[in-house]
C-alpha cells in the first residue's frame, strides 16, 4: 500500500498532526454524517486514514484500482467536500445524493467541451479534470464549509 | 457557453456563412494544410459537424470491414491528445455499423467497452476495423463504436459520469486519440480483479460484466500500427485573433520522413501518470498539452485572480480585459517558459462567426491542461510508448 505525499490539514495552518493508520472507518459521502456511515469504504474496497486537524479532519482512502480519495469532514461529522485523484472513481458513491444534480448540471451545458469541467448548481460546486487514465476533481457544498475554510483548501 | 447561447451560435455559422458552410460541417472538403505528403492529415479548427464547437480541431478518418473496400469515410472526428484509440458513432458508421466484425470475449460474449474520461464515459461495442488517414493504413484493430443501445450501460459505468453517445452531447461524429498509449487503458485493465478500473465488459445479451482485456484486444491508438508509427507531429498556424476557421496538420511519425524531423524541439518526458509539471506563481501543478481540450483550463479563480464568467460562459474565465500570464512547463530534460494571454470568453462567444479562440482560458483547481490554443503556433510532437524516435524512446511531447 502506498500512501501519496504530505496532506494539509485545518486551512493554511500548519498544526501537528496525528496520523491514525486507522481501522476506523468513517467515511461518508458528500452531505452525508461520516460517524455513521461506513458504506464508500466497502463499496470502493478501499483502505484508510485519518488525519485530524483543527478546522476539519481529511479522511483518506486508496482504492486499489489506484484513485486516492479524501473526504473533508467538519468537527461535527458533515463530509463537506470530497477531492479525488488518480483512475476516474465512482462518483455515485462519493458524491452520494448530489450525483443525481451533477449528471443533470454536466448534462446542461454542451458546449464546455474538452477534458474539464466547472458545475455550481447553486449549493454544490464541482470541478474535475484531467486526460485519459489520470483524473483530478473536487466536490464541495458551499453551505457546508466550516468558518476559516476556502475552497482553495480542498486538494 | 450555455446550451442556448450554443445553439445560437450553431445557427449563426449555418445560415450567415452558406459560402464557407463545409468549413462548419467538418473536415471532409476543407483545403488542405501547408504540408502534404502520403503522412499528411488535414485538421481544421471550426465549429465541427454539430456546429457550436469552440475550439475544436477536426479530422476526416476513413473506417473499412477489415481486408476490403467497404468503407465509410467520417468527417467532423475530434483529433485527440489526451486520449487513446479511434471511437466513432454508430450513426456516422452508417450500413457499416453491422458488418465491422465484433470483439467477442473467450465465451463468445460481445465485448463492450466503457471508456473513461474525466467525469463521463462512451459506451459502445468494440469492434475491427481498417483505419486509414493520409495514406496511412492501420489493418485489422480495435476500435470502439458509440453506441447505447448495443447492451445496458451497466450501473459502476455510469456511476463515472453521463454517458455521451450522440453528436449533440459529443459534438463530433468521433474521437481519434493520438496521445503517447498505443492502447487506451493499458496493462490495469488486463487483470481479472479489483485493481481493474473497469474499462472492458463482457456482455452475454444485457447482462455485462467487468473483465480483463488483453492490450492486443484493447481499443488501439492508429498511429502505432501506420508505417509512420512512432508518434505525430500537430501544426498549426499562429492564431492572432479569434477566427471563424483555421487549417492545420496532423503529420504522422517522428524523424521518420522529411516533413517531420524533431529540428530544435525540446523533449519534455511524462511521470508514471502522464504528467509535465508546470510551474505557476512559485508553486508546481501536474501538466499536460491536450488538444482535445478547447481552452488553457488551469487552476481556479483564487489561484489565477481571473474571474469566473457568469452563466453566460459558464466554466471559463471572464477578465475585464485580456491578461497576459507566463507559466513553465517542464519534464525530464525539456524546460520552457511560456506566455499566453487569456482573454474574456463571453465576450469573445458574442461573436458569433468565430469559433477558433486563441485567448480562451477557464478553471480546473490543482491541474495546468494546455488546451488547443497552446497548439496555435506551434509544432507539437507525441512520441508514443516504447517507440524508438531519433530523440529516444516515448512517451514524451516535444514542441
Amino acid at each position: 500500500m502506498r500512501w501519496s505525499s504530505i496532506l494539509r490539514v485545518g486551512g493554511s495552518t500548519a498544526l501537528p498532526v496525528i496520523v491514525l493508520l486507522a481501522t476506523v472507518p468513517a467515511l461518508a459521502a458528500l452531505g452525508e454524517d461520516a460517524a455513521s456511515i461506513q458504506a464508500d469504504q466497502a463499496h470502493l474496497r478501499a483502505s484508510v486514514r485519518i488525519l485530524p486537524g483543527q478546522y476539519y479532519s481529511v479522511h483518506e482512502m486508496q482504492t486499489p484500482a489506484g484513485t486516492t480519495i479524501r473526504q473533508f469532514v467538519t468537527p461535527a461529522g458533515a463530509v463537506f467536500a470530497v477531492q479525488w485523484q488518480g483512475s476516474a472513481p465512482d462518483l455515485r458513491q462519493i458524491l452520494g445524493r448530489y450525483f443525481d444534480e451533477f449528471v443533470a448540471a454536466s448534462e446542461s451545458q454542451p458546449a464546455r467541451r474538452g477534458r474539464g469541467l466547472h458545475l455550481e448548481t447553486g449549493d454544490l460546486v464541482f470541478e474535475s479534470g484531467g486526460h485519459m487514465r489520470y483524473v483530478v476533481g473536487r466536490a464541495y457544498l458551499r453551505s457546508k464549509m466550516p468558518a476559516g475554510v476556502t475552497s482553495d483548501d480542498v486538494r | 457557453m450555455t446550451s442556448a447561447e450554443s445553439r445560437l451560435v450553431g445557427l449563426a455559422c449555418a445560415a450567415g456563412l452558406l459560402a464557407s458552410l463545409f468549413s462548419c460541417g467538418g473536415g471532409s472538403r476543407n483545403s488542405p494544410g501547408p504540408s502534404t505528403g502520403s503522412n499528411v492529415q488535414s485538421l481544421v479548427v471550426n465549429a465541427g459537424p454539430d456546429l457550436n464547437y469552440a475550439n475544436g480541431v477536426f479530422t476526416t478518418v476513413t473506417v473499412c470491414v477489415p481486408g476490403s473496400s467497404t468503407c465509410q469515410s467520417i468527417n467532423g472526428v475530434l483529433v485527440d491528445t489526451g486520449s487513446f484509440g479511434l471511437r466513432v458513432l454508430s450513426s456516422a458508421l452508417g450500413s457499416l455499423v453491422g458488418a465491422l466484425p465484433q470483439q467477442k470475449d473467450v465465451n463468445g460474449n460481445a465485448v463492450v467497452e466503457c471508456a473513461q474520461f474525466v467525469s463521463s464515459v462512451i459506451w459502445g461495442p468494440v469492434k475491427t476495423a481498417d483505419v486509414q488517414m493520409a495514406g496511412e493504413h492501420a489493418n485489422s484493430i480495435p476500435i470502439q463504436v458509440i453506441d447505447a443501445t448495443a447492451a445496458p450501460i451497466p450501473s459502476a459505468c455510469k456511476a463515472i459520469g453521463p454517458a455521451e453517445e450522440t453528436l449533440s452531447s459529443l459534438g463530433a461524429n468521433g474521437i481519434l486519440g493520438v496521445g503517447f498509449f498505443a492502447e487506451d487503458c493499458g496493462n490495469s485493465c488486463t487483470v481479472a480483479n479489483s485493481q481493474n478500473p473497469g474499462f472492458y465488459y463482457s456482455c452475454a445479451g444485457s447482462n455485462c460484466q467487468i473483465i480483463g482485456e488483453s492490450l492486443p484486444e484493447q481499443v488501439q491508438n492508429p498511429v502505432a500500427f501506420f508505417a509512420d508509427d512512432n508518434g505525430v507531429m500537430l501544426q498549426f498556424p499562429a492564431v492572432p485573433n479569434a477566427a471563424p476557421s483555421v487549417n492545420g496538420s496532423l503529420i504522422f511519425g517522428i524523424g521518420t520522413q522529411d516533413n517531420n524531423a524533431l529540428g530544435s524541439a525540446q523533449i519534455f518526458s511524462p511521470d508514471k501518470f502522464g504528467n509535465l509539471a508546470t510551474s505557476f506563481r512559485g508553486k508546481s501543478y501536474p501538466s499536460f498539452l491536450d488538444s482535445g481540450s478547447n481552452a488553457y483550463f488551469f487552476l481556479s479563480s483564487s489561484a489565477t485572480g481571473l474571474p469566473n464568467c457568469g452563466s453566460s460562459a459558464s466554466g471559463f474565465y471572464c477578465p475585464s480585459s485580456s491578461v497576459d500570464l507566463s507559466a513553465t512547463i517542464s519534464g525530464g530534460a525539456g524546460s520552457n517558459t511560456m506566455s499566453f494571454s487569456i482573454g474574456n470568453a463571453s465576450q469573445l462567444f458574442a461573436n458569433t462567426r468565430n469559433f477558433v479562440f486563441p485567448t480562451l482560458g477557464g478553471p480546473n483547481p490543482g491541474l495546468f491542461d494546455w488546451g488547443l490554443p497552446f497548439f496555435y503556433g506551434r509544432t507539437v510532437f507525441v512520441a508514443i510508448e516504447g517507440r524508438q524516435t531519433p530523440a529516444g524512446p516515448g512517451p514524451y511531447w516535444a514542441y
